[in-house]
């Protein structure tokens, strides 16, 4: 991270990344991690979030960098974590990669949007990282996460790691809202053992509220990681839904998500094998000011426990181990 | 060595025939002949490897007791003290029996003759005794006073009689600070058990043994030190014995029960306590040597499981109400009022076995039973191959209480052996064996502001260190200031090893620990515990010094004050090289330095990374800081990165602080390390295995010591709005643990301001 340089006045207020979250999804849990940060080191940073210190970043010229942004040599990074619990089994390195497709009006890391705002990492500068924690990855029963910002918009970087990691045995997941899945090659998504889909909503026209996108890729993604199982070599899916009150609250916008989540297990059988509801919290507001961007949800309250709980129960009704 | 075979055939008072009775049922081995505790243990524990199912909870008569207990905590809580005993200064047998509730307690004993009464114990230094009593209202005996200030010499006054000017300066500048020269130095582990297990008389018998071989070697000053010693430690073991037959109990012989061992045992730490108001009081490594008791019993069918736990809770309802009277200053310095009753569990024996019994669990399940609380404190000697239904219940205590800190089988078992046990907090010794010379420790982040400013002080401008050119220029140059670092840590570790020398020299002459000296063997392995604070300051400030541009800013005195950082620069606890490596490099050259002077009765020189709560005090001390931390604010805890730095989850800050290297800090590396319950996972059993893969990690990954909480900030600030609602609230701090409502508001504030690991 960038720390304590002497305050100064009229310098930017500094934007604290949500640590353990991606794009889109908040874990209440997290709050507590980013008001630590924020009491504690007041000064203001210049790159946004826990950042890439650790991995060398690379410098290379405009056009090498193009390039090799195509070929997956050289990847645009966020930031790295190693979270337990959270973005997957076990404890984890989580990468999040800049740069997504969608708007989501909830979005509490606006930081990765961006592409350009990133960092250039080689893939093989990141797999260093990751092959210095196999042992950590083995003592806890973790391994590698590939978030972001939007995974799949950088597939062949995101393929190169997913390889590697692959290569050395470690657990490998991809943190996906599912839009961009037509990016995910079959090659792709055999070293791929558990996907985090992120189903924003079951009815198209919320997913376009809430995302400024549509549903259907999403869907079409989800039945893809099903079907490929029926040969034996299909990932693990764990999907996820932001619960936002007046937005993605409506009952029957949450049992056309269970319902399609049940669907998927009716493909093949055991696919999903938990499905996250996530109350949605107000951590992100003052990245948006700090962006300069309109926040719409200023307003809105997190879920009651007893909201949650109900749509919790839609989901469990299904069949669908729930938390 | 000392011989218990020739005590037994030398018409010593505990005739043969004691002993065998005693000792019915255990595997006959060396331990019989000799004072070998270690090898009693290795031939009769039983290893469990299950879970705890078997475990029983509180019955109505620890309930009882407990409550009586409980009832008294909130008027001792607001006074600062339950009551003090101003006349009596304090010896093994110098007050009468007291009780809680005579009728019902298992285990008897308490250090004055009421329970949470406390004792006076001048001779570590009178005026922490005057300070104390006129603090809480009582009255000071004039003609003690006297006795202390005209007749008696205290530590306190030999220490002032040979400190040097140059470590008044330091001392009094606070870059040394912490040092034991007014308060008993504690950190010594009496081998408690060994009273349980041969008795009193054995014990005597062996010290005569060891007295005539003092006797055969010529008088030197080590050698009449030695007998000096040896006499004063016998006398305390009649004492002991004494202090015990007050209260009904001939533990001259060995203890033939279980019940015996636990009592046997617990007036032997008693006496200790009794007398010795050290720093740290810990209690050693009993749990797995008291379950070869229970479970000859439980065998035997003579206990049930409810009444073994009984017996465990009735010990550590004791060792959680020893109490020592001490200045709010003292407490403000330690965050409450610690005693660091350690225990050490768990860990494994040097061939392999787990040295995890039920009572390790028993142990652990008196936070249950009991409910939370600091002490006993509790640690865990972690191995990735300890058993997994032990692994699993500690990562449960640790999620329910946060009661519990871990440290490394692995180092500690390599390098001190399987009887190894923590004094303090992070402390390794083999128990019986080894002491230390405790040594608080020096500020090396204020050390570095000294380079920079040619040993004038920051804040008062005094030259503390020798004078120097100070830094000039606008911008610092790394190879410029680690320069003068680097010649400032000569001056200072040079200053550091000679104030200990003094303290040592004077406590062993004038507050000597005869009875827990009486429980070690006559020839001990001493070390010199020396210690530094602000490490990851210091590293953070060379950091910045070489990775971004640093300007220093001057006051009309000349002396840099403060610093104008421009540019990023990594920060420690984020597992990154560059900046891990700089801290790495300051404890292995400070290291290096304190080897080079020569010490106190030849003690091996060792070091901790390690604050306890005085990261609050070191901070206050200390001016701007280079890496942006500004003058006055707390350093972190320990070894641990600066609170909100550590930005890339609780893994990789433990990664970079299990990076320093255990072989220049052979007194142990700290870290305390807060995680929010709900990112363990979404399940109990999802939490307990993560909590303890994360441990399997981080100890698989060299690191030493970890301080586990698992706490959401908002119970915190409930707790300090409403403390009546949180009695219990336990948290770890730096190596030990405090109950969280009787922190100081600003201590309050100081652990709140640490980074709570949201998603480790």
């Amino acid at each position: 991270m960038t720390v304590p340089q002497t305050p100064a006045a009229g310098t930017p207020a500094p934007i604290p990344f949500v640590p353990g979250t991606r794009c889109g999804t908040m874990d209440p849990a997290a709050a507590h991690s980013a008001a630590g940060s924020a009491t504690a080191a007041p000064a203001p940073s210049r790159r946004a979030g826990a950042g890439t210190h650790g991995l060398p970043v690379a410098a290379p010229e405009r056009g090498d960098r193009l390039a090799a942004l195509r070929t997956g040599e050289l990847g645009s990074v966020h930031s790295w974590e190693l979270v337990t619990a959270v973005d997957g089994p076990g404890t984890r390195l989580t990468v999040f990669l800049s740069g997504c497709p969608l708007r989501c009006l909830y979005c509490h890391n606006p930081d990765t949007l961006a592409m350009k705002d990133g960092q250039p990492v080689t893939a093989d500068e990141l797999l260093g990282r990751v092959r210095r924690y196999v042992p950590v990855f083995r003592a806890t029963g973790g391994g590698i996460t590939l978030s972001g910002g939007e995974v799949l918009m950088q597939p062949a970087f995101a393929a190169r790691v997913l390889r590697g990691a692959t290569e050395m045995g470690v657990h490998t997941t991809l943190d996906t809202s599912g839009f961009l899945g037509a990016n995910a090659t079959d090659t792709m998504l055999d070293d791929t053992d558990l996907v985090l889909l992120d189903v924003k909503s079951g009815d198209p026209e919320t997913y376009r509220r809430v995302t400024g996108r549509d549903l259907e890729p999403t869907l079409r993604f989800g039945r893809r990681l099903a079907e490929r199982g029926l040969d034996g070599h299909g990932p693990e899916v764990w999907v996820r839904f932001v619960l936002v009150p007046g937005l993605t609250d409506d009952a029957e916008n949450v049992e056309k998500i269970a319902a399609y989540t049940a669907e998927l297990n009716r493909i093949r059988p055991g696919t999903v094998t938990r499905v996250e509801v996530l109350p949605f919290h107000q951590m992100g507001r003052d990245k948006w000011d700090a962006l300069g961007r309109t926040y719409e949800l200023a307003d809105t309250q997190p879920p009651t426990p007893e909201l949650t709980e109900r749509v919790r129960e839609q989901f469990r009704s299904h069949g669908l181990t729930t938390y | 060595m000392t011989s218990v075979a020739e005590v037994r055939g030398s018409g010593a008072d505990a005739p043969d025939s004691v002993h065998v009775a005693a000792w019915e049922g255990f595997t006959d081995g060396p331990w019989r002949d000799q004072v070998d505790v270690r090898d009693f243990i290795q031939r009769n524990y039983t290893p469990y490897r299950g879970d705890g199912e078997f475990l029983a909870g509180p019955t109505e008569r620890t309930n009882g007791i407990w409550g009586r207990l409980t009832a008294m905590f909130p008027a001792e809580r607001a006074k600062g003290v339950y009551d003090v005993d101003p006349h009596t200064p304090a010896t093994i047998t110098a007050h009468a029996p007291g009780y809680i509730d005579r009728e019902n307690e298992l285990i008897v004993g308490l250090q004055t003759d009421a329970p949470l009464k406390r004792a006076i114990m001048p001779n570590g230094g009178w005026r922490m005794v005057e300070g104390a009593l006129e603090t809480y209202g009582y009255d000071v005996d004039p003609d003690l006073r006297k006795v202390f200030t005209e007749y008696r010499k205290t530590h306190n006054q030999g220490v002032f009689d040979t400190y040097p000017p140059a470590v008044r300066a330091a001392r009094s500048s606070h870059v040394i600070t912490g040092l034991p020269d007014a308060y008993g130095r504690g950190r010594i582990i009496g081998d408690y058990r060994r009273v349980a297990l041969y008795g009193v008389d054995a014990l005597v018998a062996a010290k005569r043994l060891d007295r005539a071989a003092l006797d055969m070697q010529p008088a030197s000053e080590s050698v009449l030190r030695d007998r000096e010693e040896n006499a004063e430690q016998t006398r305390a073991l009649g004492e002991l014995a004494e202090m015990a037959a007050s209260y009904g109990y001939d533990i001259r012989r060995p203890a033939a029960t279980a019940r015996e061992a636990v009592q046997w045992l617990y007036f032997a730490y008693l006496g200790a306590v009794k007398e010795q108001n050290g720093a740290a009081m810990s209690l050693g490594r009993t749990s797995t040597f008291l379950d070869v008791y229970l479970q000859r019993d439980l065998d035997a069918g003579t206990i049930t499981e409810s009444q073994a736990q009984e017996l465990v809770d009735d010990f550590v309802i004791k060792l959680r109400i020893v109490r020592f009277l001490r200045t709010p200053e003292y407490d403000a310095l330690f965050s409450g009022d610690p005693t660091w009753v350690t225990e050490t569990i768990g860990g494994l024996g040097e061939d392999g076995r787990p040295l995890v019994t039920r009572t390790s669990f028993r142990y652990l399940q008196t936070l249950y039973n009991l409910g939370p609380a600091p002490e006993p404190n509790m640690t865990v000697l972690w191995s990735p191959e300890l058993p997994q239904g032990f692994k699993d219940y500690c990562a449960r205590v640790s999620i329910d209480t946060s009661a519990v800190q871990y440290e490394s089988d692995e180092l500690i078992r390599s390098r001190w052996g399987d009887d190894a046990a923590i004094a303090c907090c992070v402390s390794p010794m083999r128990v019986g064996k080894q002491m230390q010379f405790f040594g608080a420790r020096v500020n090396l982040a204020k050390t570095l502001l000294y380079a920079i400013n040619g040993g004038r002080d920051e804040i008062t401008g005094k030259q503390v260190s020798p004078a120097v050119a100070p830094v000039t220029g606008d911008v610092l140059e790394f190879d410029d200031v680690m320069a003068r670092f680097d010649a400032t840590m000569d001056w200072l570790a040079a200053t550091y090893v000679e104030a200990l020398n003094c303290i040592h020299w004077s406590h062993d002459r004038y507050a000597y620990e005869r009875l827990e000296m009486a429980l070690h063997d006559q020839d001990v392995l001493r070390t010199m515990a020396c210690g530094i604070a602000g490490l990851s300051v210091a590293a953070d400030s060379l950091s910045a010094i070489r990775y971004a541009t640093v300007r220093p800013v001057r006051d009309e005195r000349g002396i840099v004050v403060d610093y104008v950082t421009e540019g990023e620069f990594p920060t420690f606890g984020n597992d990154d090289d560059r900046v891990d490596d700089i801290a790495v490099d300051l404890v292995e050259r400070f290291m290096a330095k304190v080897r080079r002077h020569p010490t106190y009765r030849d003690a091996v020189p060792t070091q901790s990374v390690l604050t306890i709560t005085s990261n609050v005090v070191y901070g206050k001390s200390t001016g701007n800081t280079p890496d942006g931390r500004r003058l006055g604010e707390p350093f972190a805890p320990g070894a641990n990165p600066m609170n909100g730095r550590d930005t890339h989850g609780l893994l990789a800050s433990a990664l970079s602080v299990a990076k320093l290297p255990y072989a220049e800090s052979q007194d142990g590396i700290s870290l305390t390390s807060t995680v929010v319950p709900a990112s363990l996972g979404r399940t109990g059993e999802e939490q307990t295995a993560n909590l303890a893969g994360l441990l399997d990690a981080y100890i698989g990954s060299n690191g030493y010591h970890m301080n586990v909480n698992v706490l959401n900030r908002e119970t915190l600030l409930d707790a300090m709005e409403n403390p009546e609602n949180y009695p219990q609230l336990t948290i770890r701090v730096s190596g030990y643990a405090v109950n969280f409502v009787r922190l100081t508001r600003e201590q309050q504030l100081d652990v709140l301001s640490r980074t709570f690991h949201g998603a480790v």
